[in-house]
């Protein structure tokens, strides 16, 4: 027979995975919610999900690679376009649907016990299937460009991974804050829009000058795309500088989401 | 260690406290208002010069200490605010608590509110399936038990509807079919009996008498004091945030409505300051049996008495006639005078109104007391809203036919009938 204590929390502990395990089947169904509703109501449903990587790397594609000519180390504008989407996508993305997760399930939270974490996890489910969406759009296009296969391609999985560990520890971050000042809700969008520009998605690293590329290279998403973008098309793999960066940000974000998590989370329920 | 294995849940010295922030502007040499700074969230922004955050502590719960035998029904009762819902809330791990600790043996279900996370886009189906893994089922178990919930809702035909087509009805009672088929070993129940037809109702009565048959626990916390009354065997009442007593249920819902005589209750006393004019005031009122005994509620298989004591200052021009007024649920139920003649002495009277068994309902009633001449026409005092009493009733009385709820009405009076 299980035991359960209650008792005031004081340190900092880390998430109890077992439970979230043993709630596995809850975090399914809510992911499936968050899906479901997204597709249910429209009418074209999946083909949304296509466009909406697609139509802006055309547009990018066309404006910067054909008009303005910016360089692309060699390789179709659209592609360096849409692998640096892909990542993006998936990091911006979860931040953006999931930052507000606990605020918009409250009434979950203020009367049912389950562990927490379930909420925001469930908010990113669908920004996989996006993602997921988006890499078969990749690859019908890097069949259509003739791109070939390599080794360096092994190395997606991790960066995507990456990707995804990092909007999860800034998610945590802002969806905690979300609760105690609804400002972030506002901030967020435009903090996310302001990161883009800083990150070398729709232009690639190498149009920085040399003397501020150290500079620029300390953005840790700046190793996240050209990492994942150097994955699949190949060429010349990112500096130290910025695969370090993105490391550090990774555990960072990780680390300080998951003891601001924890914090918020003791008190939610007499917050909302 | 023996013994704890008997022991569903424990508690010892819980407690909950809120901080009660107030932000207050104050004086720049003024030092003594407010506490010590509060960090808030933002540990680089101190409070300090001219704002500062004082702070309050509000014990919603303190050192609440009991023990919920395995198998048992245990009903948790106390006013609004008691922190009825604080301890609940603790218990189900929605909220943590400040003091104290509570070990709980075995898997918990908790129905804090019936039909939290339907999703009304969704089909029965598919908010069974969520509802249940959200209460912390496996969906295994929930494909096992899942022809039980639907036949239990009375749901099939609808099953693959959205819920927003769902009547309330239906509704409620998908929510309750879910909660009720958790199989917890732990059932903790906040009012839910409170939804639903009578015959619904009936049904998740007779579900929860199942759950303690199989030798489960039941934490029950209701306003209903009927069905409390009825359901559990031991009781516990919250005041304050305190626990007062813990003990079979008759006799904490006894002194539950004794304590509740001292704010609104059943007996009034105006002696400090008797309202009326220079020829009648009123000194009090009480309720009482025909021994003359003060009760502090009123049974409705019982005859009982509603008592005014006033005084005659002066010798009036007409006589000083009683009158009572009864009111339930904001209505007025019914005025009542007497027909003989009032003394006319000079000094305290009593006057008595004799409510016959089984004549009023049951539930609360507010009584205004007045007493007025004809002619010339005058009142001399109308005592509003400060005398009130609660009619109960056994749950299990044969003149229910079942019901667990209120019946509704404002009187219940056992007429005659003719059956053919």
């Amino acid at each position: 027979m299980s035991v359960t204590r209650i008792q005031p929390r004081r340190r900092f502990s880390f998430f109890e995975w077992k439970e979230i395990v043993e709630y596995r089947d809850l975090l399914y169904f809510l992911s499936l919610r968050d899906i479901q509703v997204r597709y249910k109501q429209t009418s074209l449903g999946v083909v949304w999900v296509i466009l909406q990587p697609l139509v802006p790397a055309i547009i990018f594609a066309v404006l910067f690679g054909n008009f303005a000519r910016l360089p692309s180390n060699g390789q179709p504008y659209l592609l360096m376009v849409f692998t640096g989407l892909i990542p993006w996508s998936l990091f911006s993305n979860t931040i953006g649907r999931a930052g507000g997760s606990l605020v918009g399930n409250s009434n979950l939270l203020s009367k049912i016990y389950f562990p927490r974490l379930i909420i925001p996890l469930a908010a990113m489910g669908s920004v996989v299937v996006d993602g997921l969406v988006g890499l078969m759009v990749l690859v019908v296009l890097l069949a259509l460009f003739g791109v070939g296969l390599g080794w360096h391609m092994l190395a997606a999985p991790f960066f995507l991974l990456a990707a995804f560990l990092m909007g999860l520890g800034l998610t945590l971050v802002v969806a905690s804050l979300n609760v105690y000042h609804r400002d972030f809700g506002y901030a967020v969008p435009f903090a996310l829009q302001a990161w883009n520009y800083l990150t070398p998605i729709v232009y690639s690293s190498s149009l920085i000058p040399e003397r501020w590329l150290f500079l620029y290279s300390l953005n840790p998403t700046v190793g996240l795309i050209e990492g994942f973008r150097w994955s699949i098309l190949g060429g010349v793999p990112i500096t130290t500088t910025m695969f370090l960066s993105m490391l550090t940000g990774l555990v960072g974000s990780l680390l300080i989401g998951m003891a601001v998590f924890q914090r918020i989370e003791r008190g939610f329920a007499d917050i909302v | 260690m023996s013994e704890s294995s008997d022991i569903a849940i424990t508690v010892r010295s819980l407690g909950k406290s809120y901080k009660i922030g107030h932000l207050e502007t104050v004086a720049a040499d003024d030092t003594s208002a407010g506490g010590a700074p509060q960090r808030g969230i933002w540990p680089w922004r101190r409070t300090g010069g001219r704002q500062r955050l004082s702070s309050e502590t509000f014990w919603a719960l303190r050192d609440v200490d009991f023990d919920v035998p395995r198998g048992k029904v245990f009903g948790v009762i106390g006013r609004n605010g008691a922190g009825k819902s604080t301890l609940l809330k603790i218990l189900s791990r929605i909220t943590e608590p400040s003091t104290g600790m509570a070990e709980i043996r075995g898997r918990v279900g908790s129905l804090l509110e019936v039909g939290t996370g339907f999703h009304p886009e969704f089909s029965g189906r598919e908010n069974i399936y969520l509802n249940g893994t959200l209460l912390g089922m496996r969906r295994r178990q929930i494909d096992r038990v899942f022809d039980a919930i639907v036949d239990f809702a009375e749901v099939h035909r609808f099953i693959d509807t959205p819920v927003k087509r769902y009547s309330s009805g239906m509704y409620v009672r998908l929510a309750f079919a879910v909660a009720a088929h958790l199989e917890p070993d732990i059932l903790i129940i906040d009012e839910v009996l409170a939804v639903g037809d009578l015959q619904f109702q009936k049904k998740c009565l007779g579900k929860m008498k199942d759950v303690t048959g199989q030798g489960r626990t039941v934490l029950f916390v209701s306003h209903s004091l009927t069905t409390v009354n009825s359901l559990c065997d031991t009781c516990m009442l919250l005041e304050n945030g305190r626990v007062t007593q813990i003990g079979p249920t008759e006799s904490v819902t006894a002194s539950y409505f004794a304590s509740s005589e001292e704010t609104s209750g059943s007996s009034l006393d105006l002696r400090s300051d008797p309202p009326g004019d220079r020829f009648c005031r009123m000194v009090g009122a009480r309720m009482v049996d025909r021994s003359g005994e003060s009760l502090s509620y009123a049974h409705i298989d019982r005859e009982f008495g509603l008592e005014m004591t006033y005084e005659l200052l002066e010798p009036s021009t007409g006589q000083v006639i009683p009158n009572f007024h009864f009111f339930t649920a904001g209505q007025c139920a019914f005025i009542t005078s007497p027909r003989q003649e009032s003394p006319v002495t000079l000094g305290r009277h009593r006057a008595t109104v004799w409510l016959p068994a089984r004549f009023l309902n049951e539930g609360t009633y507010s009584v205004n007391f007045a007493a007025t001449t004809p002619m010339p026409q005058c009142c001399h005092f109308h005592v509003q809203d400060q005398f009130c009493f609660q009619v109960i009733e056994d749950l299990h009385d044969e003149a229910r036919h079942g019901a667990v709820h209120k019946v509704p009405g404002a009187v219940r009076p056992q007429l005659n009938w003719s059956l053919h």
